[in-house]
């Protein structure tokens, strides 16, 4: 028999096998969860929870499906947080510093606390990407954020209510759209096919006999 | 440091020991013969205990996996109910069931053409498997390279089995779709002039893989689930759709559905549906592990073969080479094929090479499988066997720094466990990871029920019986455009008669008549993972 630890799931105990994560854990106490379950792989970010470990001081972060349940760990889940999401037309609006400032102002507002780089589920540096985009630098801020699945949590720790996953998203697509360098093979080939210049080619492969076609594919040239 | 067992880390030692001489001397790769002989042998997809023929609906007499037929043949959830059609509760041009990849680009480009749209999604937008999708995106973008060239692999790659007209447009309008992502705001994997950073996928002749580090899927979606937010187009979250409805004359106008935390009733009516469901991971065919995300149960399959759409393929499903073997809190977890593509081989207890690491996925999985089952050169695991992904090969091949930089991902779901990606192999088995098959579609996204349209994991036939990697994320993003822009076309000249779910009781007269007695209520909606014996 697997050892069993003693885990809290909103202040209720469960004993439950030492080996499984905190999102396993709730399934094993009897949970069949809607809400705060998503990709289960770490991915979208929709089991962001918060825990202590009895007797310690520190509150600690976490997505469910990713972390082990300890003895004494008290957890309570947050499916759910009120970011801000501004709307705007990702066709108008232009990479400047007055972007910001117009759509997410409270960044300004930020007192250097870090407790949102300390909650990061991912480990990410987001006061400092915060701060990028106060500047106008949204590369960095862009590259910084990469990694973000949007839990939220660094949110919920903010005191001055910043929602640093939509400042993230609005940064890494005004990088993605107007400053990364454009791609000069992919605007050619899409006027090539608008063209119609692959279809004949295209569309004599795709009506040669199957046997035809297993040859050329058996035998056809492999990039190294 | 991962607390390996004593067997783990002998046999890891023969892996680091064997590494210098595996990098110089490279697996072959197998003739087409050799892979037809271990496919049948090892391949889930050819064990016939697995199988069994449907009796009713528009596939009878095809085999379907025993978990498919359970829901396909099941217990509709409307049974019950006391549903009233006339009044419904929204009333829209275009419903998109599905808030991942191929609804999203549906809703966005159905939006763009002035459609009234809403989406409508059993979590929430974004919980998907293309949030998860790590490896990449293929197009044929670069000189050396023609869509000709993509359709030669994919339609080989997946058997000769394509349908030829939808294979087509996915390698025809495939630059473009990263065009659209990249005009959205999607950050690919760029050098400094702006030219793509592509690498090789398994079963691919030329480097078309477009990525955004390892979080490819992730970044899509987002930008996707940015642009649905900023279009203001109505998501209504944690509501699963439960049956299609129909009007008197036989077409698709709407779905029932279902508040997943209230399981209140509600309808929604619509000139044109489109299903982008996704796939089947959790119904964890034959056993497997799977990588999908929490909601893969099929649905959109059932609710399409109950309003009458024929499926194609159903029988056929992917097992990802490489999902995580150890440690089990990440059981059956991806482990993205970019690993293989930087140079990381698979490798067996005794340190051996046992096959070309970029052989397409369903070659490579029955290779896995027979290392363990048919060999006995697998390696103990604590859920069951693996075998080892030599992944310190990657920045010994492409420079110190790679790991970190191309997949930190990766790096971070294993690191979490004291294992060092870099520095140590990690366990592997294959893992239940796509659905091939699914309902058949018309170019233009249709399905054989009028107006019922489909997009993404949902749809058959796009890549025959095995897909290559990165051609997934390709087909929902050209295949949702395609149903967005279609089904909003034709809701313009649409007029929906009279609503009913006529259809559901005749089909389970079929049932009846066919001596079935449901043993399942359908759709699943949800895997049920509660302790057992509670």
């Amino acid at each position: 028999m697997e050892n069993l630890v003693n885990v809290y799931f909103f202040g209720k105990r469960y004993r439950v096998p030492e080996s499984l994560t905190i999102m396993k854990a709730m399934e094993y106490a009897g949970y069949q969860l809607v809400r705060g379950c998503g990709c289960r792989n770490g991915f979208c970010g929709a089991c962001a929870t918060i825990y202590r470990i009895q007797g310690k001081q520190e509150l600690k972060t976490c997505l469910a499906c990713q972390q082990q349940v300890e003895e004494g760990m008290y957890v309570a889940t947050l499916p759910f947080f009120p970011l801000v999401k501004q709307v705007y037309d990702i066709e108008k609006v232009k990479p400047t510093e007055q972007i910001m400032m117009q759509l997410y102002p409270e960044i300004y507002s930020c007192i250097g606390c870090n407790a949102c780089t300390k909650s990061c589920t991912q480990g990410l540096n987001v006061m400092q990407y915060i701060a990028y985009a106060q500047r106008g630098e949204y590369e960095k801020c862009a590259e910084e954020s990469f990694d973000c699945v949007m839990c939220g949590v660094c949110s919920a720790r903010c005191p001055a209510g910043i929602s640093h996953p939509q400042v993230a998203e609005l940064a890494r697509r005004l990088y993605g759209k107007y400053i990364a360098p454009q791609c000069e093979h992919l605007n050619k080939r899409v006027e090539e096919i608008n063209r119609g210049d692959f279809k004949e080619l295209l569309e004599s492969v795709m009506n040669k006999p199957v046997e035809e076609l297993k040859e050329l594919y058996n035998h056809r040239v492999i990039e190294p | 440091m991962y607390n390996y067992t004593e067997e783990q880390k002998i046999s890891m030692a023969k892996v680091e020991k064997s590494r210098q001489d595996r990098l110089k001397n490279l697996f072959p790769r197998m003739s087409a013969e050799e892979k037809d002989a271990v496919l049948k042998e090892n391949h889930p997809d050819y064990i016939e205990s697995a199988y069994e023929n449907l009796k009713v609906g528009p596939n009878k007499g095809d085999k379907v996996l025993h978990e498919l037929a359970a829901l396909l043949q099941g217990k509709p959830r409307v049974d019950d109910l006391k549903i009233d059609l006339t009044h419904p509760d929204y009333d829209v041009d275009v419903l998109v069931i599905g808030g991942g990849g191929a609804g999203s680009s549906a809703a966005i480009t159905a939006h763009a053409a002035g459609a009234n749209v809403m989406m409508v999604t059993k979590l929430r937008i974004g919980d998907a498997n293309t949030m998860m999708a790590e490896g990449g995106i293929q197009a044929a973008d670069k000189e050396n390279d023609s869509p000709a060239i993509h359709y030669l692999d994919a339609f080989g790659g997946g058997h000769f089995a394509a349908k030829h007209e939808l294979l087509y447009k996915l390698v025809n309008e495939a630059p473009d779709a990263i065009k659209w992502l990249s005009d959205l705001g999607v950050m690919f994997d760029k050098d400094e002039k702006g030219n793509m950073i592509t690498t090789h996928g398994g079963g691919t002749s030329r480097k078309r893989m477009h990525a955004c580090k390892d979080y490819s899927g992730a970044e899509i979606m987002r930008t996707l689930r940015d642009e649905v937010l900023n279009r203001q187009i109505p998501v209504v979250d944690f509501t699963a759709a439960i049956e299609i409805i129909k009007d008197d004359k036989g077409q698709a106008a709407g779905a029932v559905l279902m508040n997943m935390e209230t399981k209140e009733i509600l309808v929604a009516k619509a000139k044109t549906v489109i299903i982008a469901t996704g796939g089947a991971g959790r119904l964890h065919y034959q056993g497997f592990p799977t990588s999908n995300h929490y909601g893969a149960t099929a649905d959109g399959l059932v609710l399409a073969y109950r309003a009458g759409a024929k499926l194609l393929y159903e029988d056929t499903l992917q097992y990802h080479p490489t999902g995580a073997a150890e440690p089990t809190q990440i059981f059956g977890a991806l482990v993205t094929e970019k690993v293989r593509s930087l140079g990381a081989q698979l490798v067996n207890r005794d340190g051996e090479a046992f096959v070309y690491s970029l052989e397409t996925r369903d070659v490579t999985a029955s290779t896995i499988i027979r290392e363990c089952k048919k060999r006995d050169k697998g390696i103990k695991t604590t859920d069951g066997v693996g075998v080892w992904l030599d992944t310190p090969m990657i920045d010994l091949i492409g420079g110190e720094g790679t790991i970190e930089k191309r997949i930190p991902a990766m790096m971070r779901m294993f690191g979490k466990y004291g294992i060092d990606i870099r520095k140590e192999p990690i366990l592997v088995y294959p893992t239940l990871h796509y659905q091939n098959g699914g309902i058949d579609i018309t170019a233009n996204g249709e399905s054989g029920v009028k107006n019922l349209f489909v997009a993404g994991e949902a749809v058959g036939g796009i890549h025959g019986r095995n897909r290559l990697m990165g051609n997934s994320l390709l087909d929902i993003i050209v295949f949702g455009r395609n149903a967005g822009k279609y089904a909003s076309e034709r809701a313009k000249e649409v007029s929906v008669g009279k609503l009913t779910l006529s259809h559901v009781k005749e089909f389970e007269k079929e049932l009846k008549s066919a001596g079935i007695v449901p043993e399942k209520v359908s759709p699943q909606i949800l895997p049920d993972y509660r302790r057992k014996d509670m």
